[in-house]
Formats: C-alpha cells, sequence, structure tokens
C-alpha cells in the first residue's frame, strides 16, 4: 500500500503561449501511514502535484503508482483511486452546495455507492472527528463560520474514509486558533486511523511539529526529501527559494555559533528547551 | 478542462496588429463583418480571403488559435449549410432524392453562408486576440464617446463590459476548481442520462453561483473604497490617441472596403460565375 511516482513530469498549456513546465521529474514513494509535508512557495508546483495523486491531472510524463498498480493503465478505475485518494482542496469550503450540514458531508458516501442510512453514519463519524457535534448536522453550511465551513468540507472527504488524506493548505486564512484546531485534529486522526496524511503547505512553522518527512518543492522540481531535522539543516538555501526554517532552528543556529554545545537539529520548542537545559547542565 | 473558448482570450504576442489602436480594430472588425454581406460573387470572396489572410499572417498568433473559436458554432454551421444546401430552389437540379434535391443555387448558398459565417468568426476572434479585453473597452468608451452627449452612459455600459470580460477566466478556473473538488468527492458529470446529468450539475452550479456573487460583493466594496463614482471626471493613466500606424491601418481598411465594393458594383454588370 503505497504512493509512488517515477519521473512525473508535466507542462501546462502543452503548445501554446502559456506553456509552462509545472513539474519536472518528480520521484519518491510513501509508504503506509506516513504523516507527510509537501512544502513549496506559491508557484513551486505543489498543488499541481498533489492533483496527480488522485487522477484530476494526468501526468504528461512519467508513471504514478497506487498500491502498486498504475493508475494510467488502460481501465484503471478513477473513481476508486479517488475514493481511496482523498483530496482537500484549497479554500474547500467554496465547494459546499447542500441545503444542511449533514447532506453536504453525506456527497462523497453516496457517490461511492452506500446506502442513505449508511451514508449519514459515516458522515456522523466524520464530523465528530473534525469536532462538530450534532448540533451542526441540521445547520445550513453558508451560515457557519469560516473555520468551521472549512471543517464541514475535510469531513466532507473524511466521510469517504480514504486510505490517503491530501489536504492543500488547510490552514490558509485561518486565525492561529482554527489553524491548531485543524492541525491537532489531523495529527490525532493520522494517530487513530493510521492513515497517510499529505499536508501541504508553505509553513514550515505549521508543518514541523506534525510530519514525519518533508518535500520542498522549487520551480516544479524536488529540492530536499528526508526528515524534518535533514531538511531544515538546509536552512540557508531554503531562504533563498523563499521559504524559511521554523524559528526554532534559527535560535539554535544562533547559540551554537555563540558557544552554547545544543543540538541545532532541534525543531520544535519542547526539543529546543530540552537541549538547552542539557547544554546548561553540563556547563 | 473547458479552456475552448477563444472568443474573448488574449494571445500576446509582438505584431502590428497587437500595437494598433484599439478603435481601429474595433472599426475594422465592423467593416470586415459589413463586407461579408456585401459579397455576392467569388471574386468577393477571394478579396475577403486575402484581406483576412493578410491580417492572420500580420498578426503573429498561430493559425490554430483562430480556428479554436469555429468550435462553438459547428452545430450552426452544419444546420445553415444542411438548411440551405437541401431547401433553396434553383434552375439545375444537380441531385434530386426522395422530397429533396440539391440545385446549383443551393449549393452556392450553403457554401457562401458556410464561408462568411466562418469569416465572421475569424474576423472576431482576430480582434479579440490581438486586443486585451481592456484596451477593447478602452476603445469602445471613447469610440462611442460622442454619445455621452446624447446621454447613453457610455462609460458605465464599457465599464460593465470590462468587469464581464475580466470575470469570464476567473469564473472558468473557479469551474475547474469547483469541479475538480466534487470530483475528488466522487462526483461524475460525465455519464448518465439527461436528468441525471442535469443533477449533477447542482454541486457544480450552486458554489459557482455563491462564489460569483461574493466576487461581485467584494469587488463593489473596493471599487467604492477607492471612491469610484462613475465616469465624470476621471482621466486615464494611457489616454488612446492615433499614431501614424493608425492612420495607415485606415488607409489599408479603405482600400479593401473600395476592393470590395467594386467587385460588387461591377459584378452587377459583368457576369462573373
Amino acid at each position: 500500500m503505497s504512493l509512488k511516482a517515477e519521473h512525473i513530469n508535466y507542462i501546462y498549456s502543452a503548445g501554446t503561449a502559456y506553456e509552462i513546465a509545472a513539474l519536472r521529474d518528480i520521484n519518491f514513494e510513501i509508504p503506509d501511514g506516513q504523516f507527510l509535508g509537501l512544502i513549496g512557495h506559491t508557484g513551486s508546483g505543489k498543488s499541481t502535484l498533489v492533483q496527480h495523486l488522485n487522477g484530476l491531472i494526468k501526468a504528461t510524463g512519467g508513471q504514478l503508482y497506487f498500491n502498486g498498480e498504475d493508475i494510467y493503465r488502460e481501465g484503471y478505475s478513477m473513481r476508486e483511486l479517488r475514493s481511496q485518494v482523498g483530496l482537500v482542496f484549497q479554500y474547500p469550503e467554496h465547494q459546499l452546495f447542500e441545503v444542511d450540514v449533514l447532506s453536504d458531508v453525506c456527497f462523497g458516501p453516496l457517490n461511492q455507492g452506500m446506502s442513505k442510512e449508511a451514508a449519514k453514519e459515516r458522515a456522523r463519524a466524520a464530523l465528530r472527528m473534525v469536532g462538530l457535534g450534532e448540533e451542526y448536522e441540521s445547520r445550513s453550511p453558508f451560515e457557519l463560520s469560516g473555520g468551521q465551513k472549512r471543517r464541514v468540507a475535510i469531513a466532507g472527504v473524511l466521510a469517504m474514509e480514504p486510505q490517503v488524506l491530501i489536504l492543500d493548505e488547510p490552514t490558509a486564512g485561518l486565525d492561529p486558533r482554527g489553524r491548531d484546531e485543524i492541525l491537532d485534529q489531523l495529527a490525532a486522526l493520522h494517530r487513530e486511523k493510521k492513515i497517510t496524511v499529505i499536508l501541504v503547505s508553505h509553513s514550515m512553522e505549521d508543518v514541523a511539529r506534525y510530519v514525519e518527512r518533508i518535500i520542498v518543492m522549487n520551480q516544479g522540481k524536488i529540492l530536499y526529501d528526508g526528515e524534518p531535522r535533514e531538511v531544515f539543516r538546509h536552512y540557508e538555501e531554503l531562504e533563498q527559494v523563499g521559504l524559511a526554517a521554523p524559528q526554532v532552528t534559527y535560535i539554535m543556529h544562533a547559540l551554537k555559533a555563540s558557544g552554547l554545545d545544543v543540538d541545532e537539529n532541534a525543531t520544535t520548542i519542547r526539543e529546543a528547551r530540552e537541549t538547552i537545559l542539557q547544554a546548561f547542565r553540563k556547563e | 478542462m473547458i479552456k475552448d473558448i477563444t472568443l474573448g482570450q488574449y494571445y500576446p504576442a509582438d505584431s502590428i496588429l497587437h500595437k494598433l489602436d484599439p478603435r481601429v480594430k474595433l472599426v475594422a472588425t465592423l467593416v470586415f463583418i459589413v463586407s461579408l454581406f456585401l459579397v455576392k460573387t467569388w471574386v468577393g470572396y477571394v478579396v475577403a480571403t486575402l484581406f483576412l489572410a493578410l491580417v492572420i499572417r500580420m498578426s503573429r498568433v498561430p493559425f490554430s488559435f483562430m480556428v479554436r473559436g469555429l468550435k462553438a458554432i459547428i452545430m450552426l454551421l452544419m444546420i445553415t449549410v444542411v438548411f440551405n444546401l437541401f431547401l433553396t430552389p434553383g434552375n439545375r437540379v444537380l441531385v434530386s432524392f426522395w422530397k429533396f434535391q440539391i440545385t446549383d443555387e443551393g449549393l452556392r448558398t450553403a457554401a457562401f453562408m458556410a464561408v462568411r459565417l466562418i469569416y465572421l468568426i475569424i474576423g472576431s476572434s482576430v480582434m479579440t486576440l490581438t486586443t486585451t479585453p481592456n484596451d477593447l473597452t478602452d476603445g469602445m468608451e471613447k469610440g462611442l464617446g460622442p454619445l455621452k452627449k446624447l446621454h447613453v452612459p457610455v462609460h458605465e455600459m464599457a465599464m460593465i463590459m470590462a468587469i464581464a470580460l475580466r470575470f469570464i477566466p476567473i469564473l472558468m478556473e473557479e469551474t475547474d476548481k469547483i469541479m475538480k473538488a466534487q470530483m475528488a468527492r466522487g462526483a461524475d458529470f460525465e455519464t448518465g442520462n439527461l436528468v441525471q446529468k442535469a443533477k449533477s450539475l447542482v454541486p457544480l452550479l450552486v458554489p459557482l453561483f455563491i462564489s460569483a456573487f461574493r466576487r461581485a460583493n467584494d469587488l463593489a466594496m473596493a471599487m467604492e473604497a477607492r471612491c469610484y463614482h462613475g465616469g465624470e471626471g476621471r482621466t486615464k493613466m494611457k489616454p488612446l490617441r492615433y499614431e501614424s500606424r493608425d492612420f495607415k491601418a485606415y488607409g489599408v481598411l479603405g482600400l479593401y472596403l473600395c476592393a470590395v465594393i467594386a467587385v460588387r458594383v461591377l459584378g452587377n454588370y459583368v457576369r462573373l460565375i
């Protein structure tokens, strides 16, 4: 069970004046149950890449395998793929359309061919997962707050119970609290359901706390691929491509440079605290 | 997915046609359309074809882009051709079967109508491909300026057009996005009978309408925040001014029109085909 990309290339508007190479020779393998961060600044191709993963965009070159099967082979069911690889778009609240929250979340499961009752059950479970109680089920999705709308939209994909969940900038435009809530819920979901989660973001800070692996994209290519601490070691190069390492990384490097014996690979505040305390104890 | 609509799509290139004053291009398009209805003979069409070919060449826009606009009228084109072909009475019957007959006159009218329609679309495509929507509405506003004296809200009409044109690509992109988002949730827009297909559009149309209204609202607010209050006393950063190449273009256009009229008038005396 995995997602594997081999030499994926994608050219927008091929053969016209607007031709842009959006993806260039992308290779990776994402094993089951991984929590992965896909990072890149605007226009780096990250949104384009994730749309390949559930077959919404067909690569102009290269192969993509889901669970070992070539998704571009003739007769491969894209519908099946899409119900296995759930994709939550940027600003997903813009896709809400039903009269009440519950029916909107039911849309996915019903498309999967489930009965009304089973779909409702799934929808309720999905709404719980994103922290929306029973009292929201019969409300119109359009009268909710921005953060609540977004959670309804995420629940709409969760209700399909995908094996891989991809979220494109799920925290864009949310306040810090809404952001933390959604990311915490995702982390909990990943822990409990053991599904693969791919978090697309331009913010290292958001991602560093949660993910096990980071893929950094720049100009349609993969720049770095590894554990957060490995990737953040290149914080100077990251800055050059318009990204930044978490603030902790900068502080740790500054401390190290000023002579304190700390582990400069700490990526979270907790790790930083421990290594600083350790360094002081040693002295 | 739905990017086949060329009308109102600008193709950036560095050509004389791109640089011309939009008023010239508007007038030229109008003249070309009128000229298509003036020509009645093969010779006239040859003149129109030569003119169009020259313009297309000068525009430096790939020919495939010009033709793309034809996709939208292919049905209309077929119906026109078929009706004209079978239902025009004439002197000489070429083919006859059951209740239908193809006459020489029918063949002629069908061919002329088809060419006329195709040239109409290509002619206007040349304008929209070489002129940005902004330039186009600017040209219209300035060109129709004298009508302001008759209390025609020229500026408002131009502004409405500019905004409408500006929103076409935005809404198309939005449609694409919502379609993809719903497809990611298993929506199917392609299969099923007519009723099912219509039903499957609800998850697309509702969010699209909501977003269109939201965008309209935001834009109105943003315009008011920048003190927009109509055309009164508004100045332009780049006012339109005729240059020598524009007068030359008018000259060429005049020559073309003269040629078409000459062919038409001469055609009345000398029976050319």
